[in-house]
């Protein structure tokens, strides 16, 4: 197990070094001259080049992703251009407010999806199994960000029982597990919900379909097995795939969160980096970037463990 | 009795003609929903093109006394939005952008994510690592987290939309296709052809492309609905679009302010992406099956 988990980490590494250079690179794409957010107009030609060396943007680009990747190696990713503070400071606070939104949103949709694709899986080609297939292509079909508003005119507007925006009573910034705060949660992780739901019901369909129909579920069925012991096989040939499928998504939720966050002024990483875009911050757009980039290649990396952790026949393949 | 032996002999000579083409027809024909799906989607796609001359009203003229109409207000049959602009010219007019912005991706990452993963399975070796640990490099970018990242880098406009799109796209379709080229690469038929002497460019397009091209074109199809949703979201968020053209993701955007004042009228353009978005993935497994790709 031991040396599986270190040939996964080994593998990891050059995709790593490349998610790095692009988040290095999309400050080079980026039109216009960096400098020119910090310097004054009249600002001389020798001027100016007294302050592109000391942000070593006279050195080569090869030697100024080095410095770059040396600085993040000792968690220093520059300063904000915007406020001035350090950018790992702002991008940790923000991913942990989407992070919290993520896992709710995971929390809501991970159960609701897995009876959905079961029961459409288990009851294949009635009329339960194409409700929910309507249901999943729906859940994927919808652009969230036009859900979360739909959902904020229904429960907030009409109904006004749900706040519409921030995290917290009158936007504050601290979390706390208080049903002041958590009803603020409830809308954007029920909309960042919806499109994992659909695409773990069709996942868990389709997985159930097809095991349901193999021999050795009748073998079990044929030897005297109950039904509850006979799932509990298919659940167990199941839980790989559908984990991997799962981890996925938790890793595109906290990516995903960006357009629902600017939806419901969720202080989180999303709604940085629509400042960061705006505010032509590139320090902090790269910042952001980075971290959710890497998080994503994480989470990758722990479910490629988990699924051989569960299944042992992906280890040998 | 010699009725019945040229009805038999004749029945392989026209299957052979156009036999898997007109089975995939025949097969949609039988299939009512996907038929929906394509009309629709063809009806919002011939609306947008022709919408300049279908003796509309003008999507940019606005009206200050006539601003925020609700839906059903005589002469605006869906109101009017925060600048008094007619809503049905708009989403009409709207269809143009998000249409041409959302499919138009997916179309260029087709034919360069397709040439490159047959290049990368055809070939293997070098070419295939260096191509293929490329793509895996995106692949650590959740979709939604690239478009943004690029766009938000480049900043807004239509162009910028695009290629920051055609570039999310491109990654996925390179695999598909390197892994379906990868797969015929290894027939004998194959084999059999590079022995007769024929060299990489004639075995792609002799034998390679017919082969792999509609996994791949099934494929692309099935991302158009993510990359209208994109698009549109692009737009949504101010780095796609910009003002004053109509846009559903815009117009989603702009209309936010007025949600306490006319809530329903500014669900309206998401819900034309909503839908159009459904239509293409209902099309797009329609298709699929009809054309009986598995994946």
């Amino acid at each position: 197990m031991f040396s599986y988990f270190l040939r996964r980490v080994i593998l990891m590494l050059p995709v790593a070094f490349g998610v790095s250079v692009i988040c290095f690179l999309l400050v080079q794409i980026a039109p216009g001259d960096p400098l020119t957010a910090i310097m004054p107009v009249d600002a001389t030609a020798d001027e100016q080049a007294a302050m592109r060396a000391i942000y070593g943007l006279d050195k080569p680009l090869p030697v100024q992703y080095a410095i770059w990747i040396g600085n993040l190696a000792q968690g220093d990713m520059g300063k904000s251009i915007a406020t001035g503070r350090p950018v790992a400071g702002e991008v940790f606070g923000a991913v942990q407010n989407s992070l919290l939104l993520a896992a709710s949103a995971a929390v809501i949709a991970f159960p609701i999806g897995i009876f959905l694709g079961f029961l459409a899986g288990y009851f294949r080609d009635t009329l339960l199994d194409r409700a929910v297939t309507a249901i999943s292509i729906a859940g994927v079909s919808v652009p969230n960000y036009w859900l979360g508003i739909v959902l904020v005119i229904i429960f907030s507007v009409n109904l006004g029982w749900l706040p519409s925006m921030g995290a917290g009573p009158g936007g504050s910034q601290d979390w706390s597990w208080d049903w002041l705060h958590i009803r603020h949660l409830v809308l954007p992780a029920v909309t960042l919900a919806v499109v994992p739901i659909g695409i773990v019901a069709r996942t868990v369909r389709a997985l159930a379909g097809d095991l349901l129909t193999q021999d050795f579920v009748l073998a079990l069925y044929a030897k005297g097995m109950s039904r509850g012991d006979v799932l509990r096989h298919v659940a167990r040939n199941a839980a790989a795939t559908a984990l991997s499928v799962m981890g996925l998504q938790l890793g595109y939720l906290l990516g995903g969160s960006i357009l629902i966050e600017t939806v419901f002024n969720w202080p989180g990483s999303g709604f940085l980096l629509s400042n960061a875009i705006f505010q032509r911050d590139l320090p902090l757009l790269q910042g952001t970037i980075l971290v959710l980039a890497l998080f994503f290649v994480g989470m990758n990396l722990i479910v490629d463990v988990a699924q051989a952790a569960i299944d042992p026949r992906i280890k040998r393949s | 009795m010699a009725a019945v032996d040229t009805d038999i002999l004749e029945e392989p000579v026209t299957e052979s003609g156009k036999g898997y083409w007109s089975g995939v027809g025949a097969r949609l024909m039988r299939d009512p929903v996907t038929l929906i799906c394509m009309a629709v989607i063809l009806l919002l796609i011939l609306s947008a093109i022709f919408a300049p001359y279908l003796g509309l009203a003008d999507p940019y003229k606005g009206s200050m006394i006539a601003r925020l109409k609700p839906i059903g207000t005589p002469g605006h049959i869906l109101g009017t939005d925060e600048q008094g602009r007619d809503m049905l010219v708009r989403l009409i007019y709207g269809g143009r952008l998000t249409l041409f912005i959302g499919l138009t991706p997916v179309v260029l990452a087709f034919f360069i994510g397709g040439t490159l993963g047959i290049v990368a399975g055809y070939a293997g070796g070098w070419v295939n690592t260096v191509i293929m640990r490329t793509v895996d490099v995106f692949f650590a970018f959740p979709s939604v987290l690239l478009a943004i990242a690029i766009s938000g880098a480049l900043g807004a406009g239509i162009v910028n939309s695009l290629v920051s799109l055609t570039i999310v796209f491109i990654p996925p379709i390179t695999r598909v296709s390197e892994a379906v080229t990868s797969g015929v690469r290894a027939l004998d038929y194959i084999d059999a052809a590079r022995a007769s002497g024929a060299n990489a460019l004639t075995v792609i397009r002799v034998h390679v492309i017919g082969n792999v091209l509609s996994p791949i074109f099934v494929y692309a199809t099935s991302l158009t609905s993510v990359c209208m949703i994109l698009a549109a979201g692009l737009s949504f968020l101010g780095i796609g679009v910009r003002p004053p053209e109509p846009e559903w993701g815009l117009m989603l955007n702009t209309l936010r302010s007025a949600i306490y004042v006319n809530p329903w009228l500014s669900a309206l353009p998401g819900m034309m992406i909503f839908v159009t978005s459904l239509c293409l993935n209902l099309l797009s497994d329609g298709v699929r099956s009809a054309m009986n790709v598995r994946d």
